[in-house]
């Protein structure tokens, strides 16, 4: 029989290797389908992972879309530090987005440098207010903060084709459900020539340097930490169980507001019906896969953000249906799971095994 | 009153996928194991289900598959969770990801296909009768399947010896386990039914609430069943009072609509999410009745050394 046997402690090595065990299982996956489906693999898996950045513009391409997984991803996994399961950043990043909107529509012809920053402050508070509901609702009559967040993305993404369909429709747009253009002033300067690459990208980076001094160096960080890793002695110690769920939401929705506004005024530049494809819930897989750790989240963006890539190439190339990005993103989380047994847990083969075997 | 009729055996057809999620989620939970991935679990099951149909021309073939494809589906997160000890909210929502991911790739060439669906039966002499025919006997079979799921799952729990051993490992695992009772396997055996519940939601969605494959088609109805589940403090007969409530919400946009008052879609649209939130968040202010109702080890993982 395998028998699993607990590490005295978790092994850091094996929490390093599993994500990388994951991302290979996930393409032997990957070729397998191809196979299946009658393609060269050796072809599409080109056409997956090495065409789509085999460009400048698509190097431009890979860092626009890692931007809002890496700025999600950490607001998300100071949460998932301290057991608060944020995971309607889909809706907070729809609220942000509204949020950035709404002031570029009001403003956006007044030229003034303070629109940009008005829309970032703007999209980031949306986003947190969206993210106060659950807390709210959790920390004062108890309900479930992932059910209540989840329902929320509905909430936000019905709200925001009621404004598109609605007050904030072009009226030169022919009808579509979509706002007027924003203006230069509400747009966010290109970083890289010839690419669409925003200074979002910073903006991200320095946000995600922030959290990670945040979470290691702060008082307020160490007490979520404890929070999460050991609620009995958090409580026995004073911190305030109710405090670390206000921060962890909070946090969460300002940044997936922030990446909203950041989609708003960077590749998109207007308002439509849906701001995202998925990038909310790709970033709960960002998180874990990165180890709920800056480094790893930064990689595992740019990950995350060539399956995206990956499944528009591939349907240009070989016909493959785009929605193979979502299923392999799924295959990587439920990969990384399992391989994450090895971090806390030896295999163990025991003697009946064995005598059955020989 | 013809109206009202109407308008109840209606509620009873909305509410019939949030039944079958929900018993399913419920005896899960009851085994002290929590997954997130109905959600994900009812699109795999509507649209293998509705695949088998436009293959085959039966719609019973398709209700079988997609029930077999939640129950598939159901044994990946009880290997992850069960057997390799995984967090299991992280699990939930990636079989959630997964589902949704996997039912739009397979069910891509079936979005504008049109299936001979399964249809109500209006049992003979009786389903004339006013009033009550509507009422009672001219449902789909599969409302009244739901109703003996629930009857099923009710006498299960509460009246048989094995309804007892699964609430046990519920609430002490390491008792159930010490006097000799196989944890996991049982756990397993929880979730892989409440797979094949999930999958029955979705396969009816598919094959005869609205006969047609539409990619993220369950709209959150998986979450919803959860909600359910802690709505109804754990107990099927309130699963079955919150599914035609949340039945009935559904139905108002369209009612609303008819009745032809002014309202945009979006705003009757949102109604089923915000009620979900409302009830849940009414439930869940007396944490004292949470925590009595709720299985004891409820989403902790089950390791015999540990």
């Amino acid at each position: 029989m395998i028998r699993l046997e607990a590490r005295p402690e978790p092994s850091r090595l094996a929490a390093w290797i599993s994500p990388l065990v994951a991302a290979g299982a996930t393409v032997v996956l990957g070729v397998v389908l191809f196979a299946a489906l009658g393609k060269n693999p050796v072809a599409a898996l080109s056409a997956f992972f090495v065409e789509p950045i085999a460009s400048r513009y698509g190097i431009g391409e890979l860092l626009l879309k890692a931007t809002p997984l890496m700025l999600i991803a950490t607001g998300l996994a100071i949460g998932y530090r301290a057991n608060v399961w944020n995971i309607g950043a889909e809706g907070q990043l729809t609220l942000g987005a509204m949020g950035a909107g709404g002031i570029a529509l009001a403003f956006g012809d007044s030229d003034s440098a303070l629109v940009l920053p008005g829309m970032l402050v703007a999209g980031a508070l949306c986003g947190l207010a969206w993210a106060a509901i659950p807390a709210l609702l959790r920390t004062r009559f108890n309900a479930n903060e992932i059910l209540t967040s989840l329902m929320l993305v509905y909430v936000a993404n019905l709200w925001l084709s009621l404004l598109v369909h609605g007050a904030w429709r072009d009226p030169e747009g022919y009808n579509f459900p979509q706002s007027k253009l924003f203006a230069a002033s509400a747009l966010l300067p290109n970083l890289l020539p010839d690419t669409r690459l925003n200074i979002g990208l910073i903006v991200a980076l320095v946000i995600v340097a922030a959290a990670w001094v945040f979470v290691r160096k702060s008082f307020a960080g160490y007490r979520m930490r404890v929070a999460g890793l050991a609620p009995a002695a958090a409580n026995y110690a004073g911190i305030s169980a109710d405090r670390t769920v206000w921060l962890g939401m909070l946090i969460g929705g300002a940044c997936a507001g922030l990446a909203g506004a950041g989609e708003a005024a960077g590749p998109i530049g207007q308002l439509l019906p849906s701001m995202s494809p998925g990038y909310g819930f790709a970033a709960i897989i960002v998180a874990f896969v990165g180890r709920l750790h800056p480094v790893g989240i930064v990689l595992a963006s740019l990950l995350m953000s060539l399956l995206y890539l990956g499944g528009e190439s591939a349907q240009i190339r070989l016909g493959l249906p785009s929605a193979v990005t979502g299923l392999f993103q799924g295959t990587l989380l439920l990969f990384l799971l399992a391989a994450d047994v090895f971090v806390n847990f030896r295999v163990r083969l025991t003697r009946a095994w064995i005598r059955l075997s020989t | 009153m013809d109206t009202a009729v109407h308008l109840i055996a209606l509620t009873l057809a909305a509410g019939t996928p949030l039944v079958f999620a929900s018993l399913g989620e419920l005896v899960t939970e009851k085994s002290g194991v929590l997954n997130l991935g109905v959600e994900g679990m009812m699109l795999v099951g509507a649209v293998c289900a509705f695949i088998v149909t436009a293959k085959t021309h039966s719609p019973w073939a398709g209700v079988a598959a997609g029930m077999a494809a939640g129950a598939a589906l159901s044994l990946v997160f009880a290997v992850v969770a069960l057997s390799l000890l995984a967090n299991q909210v992280a699990t939930g929502l990636a079989l959630s990801l997964f589902g949704v991911g996997l039912s739009a790739f397979v069910g891509l060439d079936y979005i504008s296909v049109v299936i001979e669906g399964l249809k109500p039966v209006a049992i003979p002499n009786v389903s004339s009768l006013p009033i009550f025919g509507e009422l009672l006997f001219a449902h789909n079979p599969l409302v009244y399947l739901s109703l003996a799921l629930f009857g099923g799952v009710e006498l299960f729990l509460h009246r048989t010896r094995a309804g007892l051993v699964l609430r046990a490992v519920g609430e002490s695992p390491q008792a159930a386990h010490a006097i000799g009772y196989r944890v996991v396997a049982i756990r397993y055996a929880a979730v892989v039914f409440g797979g094949a519940c999930a999958g029955l939601g979705g396969a009816y969605l598919a094959v005869a609430y609205t006969p047609s494959w539409v990619e993220g088609m369950t709209a959150g109805r998986g979450w919803i069943a959860l909600a359910l589940v802690v709505f109804a403090t754990w107990k099927p007969a309130r699963v079955l009072l919150g599914a035609y409530l949340f039945g009935g919400v559904t139905l108002a946009q369209f009612q609303v609509q008819a009745a032809g008052i002014e309202m945009p879609s979006q705003i009757l649209a949102m109604l089923p999410y915000l009620a979900t939130i409302i009830v849940l968040t009414i439930i869940s202010r007396d944490a004292a009745t949470i925590r009595l109702n709720a299985p004891a080890s409820l989403g902790k993982p089950f390791h015999p050394d540990a």
